[in-house]
């Protein structure tokens, strides 16, 4: 698996220069179930498709951002710093 | 034997060097590489092949044959037909003993052949399984290639890694590939051009037209092209291509490719194929054209097109005595080739082909003949030769791995006899004869169309390129498609018994193992390949995919369309395991203070990313010191972050379970970070700065990851905090025990008295001159300070603490002192007391989780549940009966089951007793309980304590 991801700050780079985030979760807002606790902590919706997902620049600025790759192909389509991330109807869904 | 001077040739003759071979020197001159030079010496046989151990000469020139494998300078993978002649280098012959010219294992070949089979090894050494590993020392010995040095300290592999990121890349400096490059680069592209040969120029450089091709990279490299030469492509992933030259490795990746790789000329299958001297056409013409090296004395050509006519005329030239060409073709395409024969006295004899070659270690007669469809010579149609050289040209077959690989198809042409790589992928342009495009106007031509194509396909470049593009087209088209091929017998023979004929020279695969291995059912091209190891020797098959293929066709009757190619995996080349998994570049990071460690004659050992001081010789002693008088630690690995803003003390009580944001400026507070699980991932001191700056302190090991927690927090929140890491710019030591007071006081104006500089106080000040942050805690239980400060000034401060506490009798102390210390304490340490699934409140620590917090804080859901809950074990101290120190991770047992384990133990000198720290069960958690430790097959009583073996009120920290 090899492809490159562009950081909002730095520019293109290779893959290996990030650290993955994982899937965007929704934290609770409320108090959870203890279900509902064990899904924010421990479940993830792995899809097989467009994800949208956390990538942290490690190699280089160190910041967070977000992504939005297709697991399938690598392809990814969009990255932005948090504010500038376009709403995530279709991901939290 | 050198020729006159060629026109193109490589080596400089003013000039000679010399290097040794088996120990005897030969000469060279500068350019030579080791074939060429042994061959102008009359060295004719490179090596002993992997399986027969029969003599082998040198076959292809390019340096990619197995043949031309030697250990050059313990480097036992060189291809002496590739690497170039050094003043002094060592060379040596492999798999042959004792010599090259007498090898004992060559007896396989005398007696063994009939009984040595494809599948003999699988079959017969199977059984009695236990013998199995008898049977591998005495085949190891016999079969391989080189012999590898297990300790290999003459050569130190550093490979470089580098990242190339550009529009696109071509691979292959044949004349498509270099005209690919200049249109792509002339209408905007960002090229890279990589080129395996040593000399990019492709087979301009040995057709005369060596001046073309020096002016093409001249061009290339004006029009913005970077041009790596002697640089392989080894494979396709995913657009990247990992480009090897020499000690770099290029990380390429391309928006568009270019495969310029053009063909690999194929071997002719007859009995004794593989005598030195046979070799193939193209390698006898590069021998002569770079390197000004006669392949022999008389050579014979066996041709299947025009390029082996080609070939015969060049030698010719070139001062090559050629005694005929054989062509299996009744005319050539080229009336004029025939003709330039005649001219020069060369006969031509057309319709034969080779069907034996004789002599003893070394080719002295070539026998051709007329042959019928199976192969077999026709009576009367026989002709001797005698040669010491049979240059042999079978066919081409495309040089498509790569686009292979990039998901294209090969498949095979019946009009033209070849097969071509077709169904490119996206992305992926093909140029040149890879594709089909033989004569050089052609490849010149596609090569532009390639370029161009690629620049309209990355958007750059307007009506112009498109103009450019539609031209070179008509150029394509003009210049004709590639000219006729014979396909060659699958066996040429005389019908006469006796000799091997050769389908793999790599992996000593006969056309009789071909179709032992069909007989046997492995009628299928990859099945075949499995089982005889047709193709999958050195040069992966190069020049053996088209026998193979053919043979199959043979045996089973199907077509060579029908049978196809086999897949070369990557690497496309022979590249050192080293170049690929050799160690990765790891920074090893040092505190400021480390050349005083090194003085002191410290042990020093890794700690996460850090080097740092384990001890300096006498843990117990250094242990005793901190107790007795004062010691200094350096913690500079210490994860330091500096968290600033309005909101910092509110940032930080999300992410700790305990309060931090009323916390008196030059206070300090002990922390436990925790998961959303409610689990431990590392812990560390908060220190109130002023009312919007705190100093977290995190584990040496933790640092990165605490970074990258924190940060992941503020990019999810909105909050108005600055997050700096300082653990590279603070160095940072402790002073403690009973003296350190007084030491640190006779440095310093602050007020160090216990009432003036309290435990878990901060004070800002400076220190024998250096500004300093000086905390008052006490990780290893005696008073003690941590100074944080510039990381410049680490020796000056440690020097001058350490002068200063001398007559108190200081000492330096390293990580294992200080891990006895903290042991006595019962400080954890996160990650060797804690794994992945520990509680604050089973650790030992359910003070730490303020759960009356109202505010929302990381993992206090999941710590609300587990508060409910009695956990099944807890964290607590022991000590063992009889002073035995048990292994760290000997396990508790209970009723002869496994029922915690030991994650921490220690002599310890002050107390004079064996103490540690374990898991145990939630029942055994408490004072005086006895627990039972399994250690290496014995058994040890351990009692219980939840109470620090030292100090346990913290009388003396305080003090
Ligand atoms: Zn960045």
């Amino acid at each position: 698996m090899s492809y490159v991801l562009t950081c909002p700050n730095c520019g293109t780079r290779e893959v290996t220069d990030f650290a993955f985030g994982g899937e965007v979760t929704e934290r609770p807002t409320e108090r959870p179930t203890p279900r509902e606790l064990n899904t924010y902590v421990y479940f993830r919706r792995n899809v097989a498709g467009r994800q949208r997902e956390w990538w942290c620049h490690r190699s280089g600025c160190r910041s967070w951002f977000l992504a939005e790759r297709d697991t399938r192909t690598q392809e990814v389509f969009w990255t932005a710093l948090p504010g500038d991330a376009p709403p995530a109807d279709e991901v939290t869904s | 034997m050198r020729l006159a001077q060629q026109p193109g040739e490589r080596i400089d003759r003013s000039r000679r060097i010399k290097f040794s071979f088996d120990g005897r020197s030969v000469e060279a001159h500068p350019g030579d590489t080791i074939a060429s030079a042994l061959l102008a010496g009359e060295q004719r046989v490179l090596s002993r092949s992997f399986k027969y151990h029969r003599p082998r000469g040198e076959l292809c020139f390019s340096g990619r044959c197995a043949h031309s494998m030697m250990d050059v300078d313990g480097w036992p993978g060189a291809r002496a037909c590739s690497e170039l002649v050094r003043e002094g280098l060592r060379v040596q012959h492999i798999n042959a003993w004792p010599s090259l010219r007498f090898d004992v294992m060559r007896a396989t070949d005398l007696f063994g052949g009939p009984f040595t089979p494809p599948g003999f090894y699988y079959k017969t050494f199977i059984r009695p399984r236990r013998l199995w590993p008898v049977y591998e020392k005495v085949l190891r010995n016999a079969a391989g290639l080189a012999r590898l040095r297990p300790a290999q300290d003459e050569r130190e592999w550093r490979t470089e890694y580098r990242r190339r990121h550009c529009d696109v890349l071509v691979i292959g400096g044949g004349v498509a590939g270099l005209q690919a490059a200049i249109a792509a680069a002339r209408s905007g592209a960002d090229v890279v051009l990589a080129d395996e040969d040593l000399e990019p120029g492709g087979r301009l450089l040995v057709e005369g037209a060596h001046e073309e091709a020096r002016d093409l990279v001249r061009t290339a490299r004006e029009a913005g092209v970077e041009v790596l030469e002697g640089a392989a492509a080894l494979g396709f992933f995913d657009g990247l291509v990992p480009v090897w030259q020499g000690s770099t490795l290029h990380q390429v990746r391309a928006a568009r490719h270019i495969a310029a790789t053009g063909t690999v000329e194929q071997s002719l299958v007859f009995p004794d194929n593989d005598l030195p001297g046979v070799m193939l056409s193209g390698g006898a013409r590069r021998a002569a054209a770079l390197y000004g090296v006669a392949p022999g004395a008389a050579v014979l050509v066996a041709a299947t097109s025009d390029s082996g006519l080609d070939d015969a005329l060049a030698l010719y030239r070139a001062g090559v005595r050629v005694v005929a060409v054989a062509d299996l073709r009744d005319a050539p395409d080229s009336a004029d080739l025939a003709q330039q024969l005649g001219a020069a006295g060369i006969e031509l004899i057309s319709g034969s082909t080779v069907v034996r070659a004789a002599g003893r270690g070394g080719v002295s007669e070539a026998v051709t003949a007329r042959v019928d469809e199976r192969g077999v010579a026709r009576s009367g149609t026989t002709k001797r030769h005698e040669c010491d050289v049979i240059a042999v040209g079978g066919g081409e077959v495309p040089a498509s791995s790569l686009l292979l690989q990039a998901g294209a198809h090969a498949t095979y042409d019946e009009r033209s006899g070849r097969f071509v790589a077709g169904e490119l992928p996206p992305s992926v342009h093909a140029a040149g004869s890879v594709v089909g495009h033989e004569s050089a106007a052609a490849a010149a031509a596609s090569g532009s169309v390639a370029g161009l194509e690629a620049a309209l396909a990355l958007g750059i470049g307007g009506s112009e390129v498109e103009q450019q593009l539609a031209e070179a087209r008509e150029r394509l088209v003009a210049a004709g498609g590639p000219g006729r091929v014979a396909v060659a017998p699958a066996l040429a023979t005389d019908g006469r018994r006796g000799g091997k004929a050769f389908v793999d020279l790599d992996e000593d695969v006969t056309a009789k193992d071909i179709a032992y291995a069909v007989d046997e059912g492995f009628s299928s091209i990859e099945l075949a390949k499995r089982y005889t190891t047709v193709t999958m020797g050195p040069s992966q098959g190069r020049f053996s995919q088209l026998p193979s293929a053919r043979l199959i066709a043979k045996a089973t009757g199907l077509s060579l369309g029908e049978i196809g190619m086999t897949t070369a995996r990557p690497p496309w080349v022979t590249v050192p395991l080293g170049a690929l998994a050799g160690r990765p570049f790891e920074p090893a990071k040092r505190s400021s203070i480390h050349g005083c460690h090194r003085d002191l004659g410290a042990t020093v050992r890794w700690a996460g990313d850090w080097r740092r001081a384990y001890d300096y010789g006498d843990p117990q002693g250094e242990a005793l010191a901190v107790q007795q008088t004062a010691g200094l630690i350096d913690v500079s690995t210490l994860g330091k972050l500096i968290v600033a803003g309005p909101d910092a003390g509110a940032f930080l009580d999300r992410l700790y379970p305990n309060r931090l944001s009323n916390l008196a400026p030059n206070r300090i507070r002990y922390g436990v970070l925790t998961s959303e699980a409610g689990r431990i991932t590392d812990d560390g001191t908060v220190c109130r700065l002023d009312e919007n700056s705190f100093l977290v302190t995190t584990t040496s090991s933790g640092a990165g990851a605490v970074e990258q927690w924190f940060s992941w927090w503020l990019a999810t929140w909105d909050m108005d905090v600055r997050l700096t890491d300082v653990t590279q710019g603070l160095a940072a030591v402790n002073l403690a025990g009973p003296k350190a007071r007084e030491i640190l006081s006779s440095l310093t104006d602050l007020d160090c008295s216990a009432e003036g500089f309290p435990y878990l106080h901060a004070r800002q000040g400076t220190v024998a001159g250096v500004p300093c942050l000086a905390m008052r805690i006490g990780f290893v239980g005696e008073v003690g300070y941590e100074l944080h400060f510039p990381a410049a000034y680490g020796e000056h401060l440690w020097g001058a603490i350490m002068e200063a506490g001398r007559e108190h009798g200081i000492r330096p102390f390293g990580m294992e002192p200080q891990r006895i210390l903290r042991l006595q304490k019962l400080h954890v340490i996160v990650g060797q007391d804690t794994d992945s699934e520990s509680l604050p409140a089973a650790a030992g620590m359910p003070w730490i989780v303020k759960l009356d917090k109202e505010e929302d804080f990381i993992g206090r859901w999941a710590l609300e549940l587990a508060a409910d809950r009695v956990p099944e074990s807890k964290l607590v101290g022991f000590t063992t009966a009889n002073g035995h120190v048990p292994t760290e991770g000997a396990v508790i047992v209970r009723d002869g089951v496994a029922a915690g384990q030991v994650t921490s133990s220690r002599y310890a000198p002050k107390l004079d007793r064996v103490i540690g720290m374990a898991w145990v069960p939630t029942d055994l958690a408490v004072d005086d309980a006895q627990v039972q430790i399994s250690d290496a097959g014995r058994i040890l009583e351990a009692r219980v304590t939840t109470r620090p073996f030292y100090d346990p009120e913290g009388e003396v920290l305080r003090s």
